[in-house]
């Protein structure tokens, strides 16, 4: 038996502009979620970094900081920063899409799957700033 | 308020125009229209020619879906004063062929519908004497949400992947599988995965989220996906775990 669409009269197949992404504010912020995944490798990659001139002694220590505090790799790290930021929160937000928790037949409402993922975030980073800046 | 708006139509002849053109109405402005009303007062009133889907007028049928000022929209309940003072931009729904002025070919979500089986599966179908498959309130609650999917495909439309990537499963025929998994009488969950945990079925979205923005019966295919994905790396970890299915 022929497909139906065989009969179809001929169809204009519109093509997707490779600006797409440009065109409602939604799709930039997509993107732009995607494109903040570089800001973690980066981040992973200057972990990597200081733990190498960590092993290499304080002089060597010394000298990462002091190539650090280059105005252009400041300016990297704190766009870096904002997006690693917007990673994590938009991730968070998902927990409660991906997860239909149910407790006594009840789904869990998204802000109870949620707030446990900032909490932990949050006080992850108070331990850590504590451990840096105790002097 | 003005009296009359502006709609600007798309307008393609499959026999006659290489690709698809605009065409200018001018429509009364009436608090109580909606965009279907004004493309109806063009076609009894002015320009018999105009092609477009239509049935219910209440957001029920799904026939309607067009863009509007390029946002996914049923016309049926988009109010033309939202727009004013215009003018009001017309267009079949993106990333479907187009069949004619604002007719769109979903031949294609329609086989992707099927291969997602949106039915109840038993392996074993209970003797009649023995009754209805009974379901508690909370029971039905758990699937409610994704079964009001009226198959608008505004959510195709809302979805970047599906523009791009057209063997993409998509989020309503995604959705509809999940609605069915959750149901307590349904027992083909894994049959269905077999099918929607390939790249091109739940693997292929990457959470845009627009489809649940943009959705009319606020579904939420979005998170269906998601909920999709989660479920079959649990499979695949227990298929791991377990090769022989714990048996």
């Amino acid at each position: 038996m022929p497909a139906p669409t065989e009969y179809l009269p001929k169809t204009f197949r519109p093509r997707v502009s490779t600006y797409w992404w440009l065109g409602r504010w939604p799709y930039l912020k997509f993107i732009l979620r995607e494109l903040s995944s570089v800001s973690v490798a980066w981040f992973v990659v200057m972990t990597l970094l200081q733990i190498r001139a960590l092993k290499g002694g304080p002089t060597s220590y010394a000298k990462f900081q002091e190539w650090l505090r280059h105005p252009v790799l400041m300016v990297i790290n704190v766009i870096a920063f904002f997006f690693v930021v917007f990673h994590a929160v938009t991730w968070f937000n998902l927990a409660p899409k991906a997860m239909a928790v149910r407790v006594r037949e009840k789904r869990v409402p998204g802000l109870l799957i949620a707030a446990p993922n900032y909490v932990v975030w949050l006080a992850v980073s108070a331990g850590v700033a504590w451990l840096l800046l105790r002097g | 308020m003005a009296e009359r708006i502006t709609l600007e139509v798309t307008r393609y002849h499959p026999g006659r125009d290489q690709k698809p053109g605009s065409q200018t109405y001018e429509v009364p402005l009436r608090k109580d229209w909606v965009v279907l009303d004004a493309l109806n007062y063009v076609k009894d009133k002015v320009d018999g020619s105009l092609s477009f889907r239509w049935s219910c007028r209440m957001g029920i049928c799904g026939s309607c879906g067009m863009m509007v000022n390029g946002e996914p929209k049923l016309t049926c309940a988009t109010f033309l004063t939202d727009y004013a003072p215009g003018p009001v931009r017309v267009e079949p729904l993106t990333n479907f062929p187009i069949l004619r002025d604002l007719i769109i070919d979903m031949s294609d979500f329609l086989v992707k519908l099927a291969k997602s089986k949106p039915w109840l599966i038993r392996k074993e179908e209970k003797p009649l004497a023995e009754g209805e498959y009974l379901q508690t309130p909370d029971q039905l609650d758990t699937f409610k949400q994704f079964s009001m999917c009226i198959n608008c495909l505004l959510c195709y439309a809302a979805c970047p992947v599906y523009g791009l990537d057209p063997l993409f499963g998509g989020p309503a025929a995604i959705a509809l599988a999940q609605r069915y998994n959750a149901d307590s009488r349904d027992e083909g969950a894994s049959e269905r995965l077999d099918v929607l945990s390939q790249s091109d079925g739940i693997w292929g979205c990457t959470f845009v989220g627009e489809c649940t923005e943009v959705c009319p019966k606020h579904v939420d295919p979005a998170g269906a996906i998601q909920q999709y994905k989660l479920t079959a790396t649990m499979e695949w970890i227990k298929s791991l775990l377990m090769p022989r299915g714990g048996t």
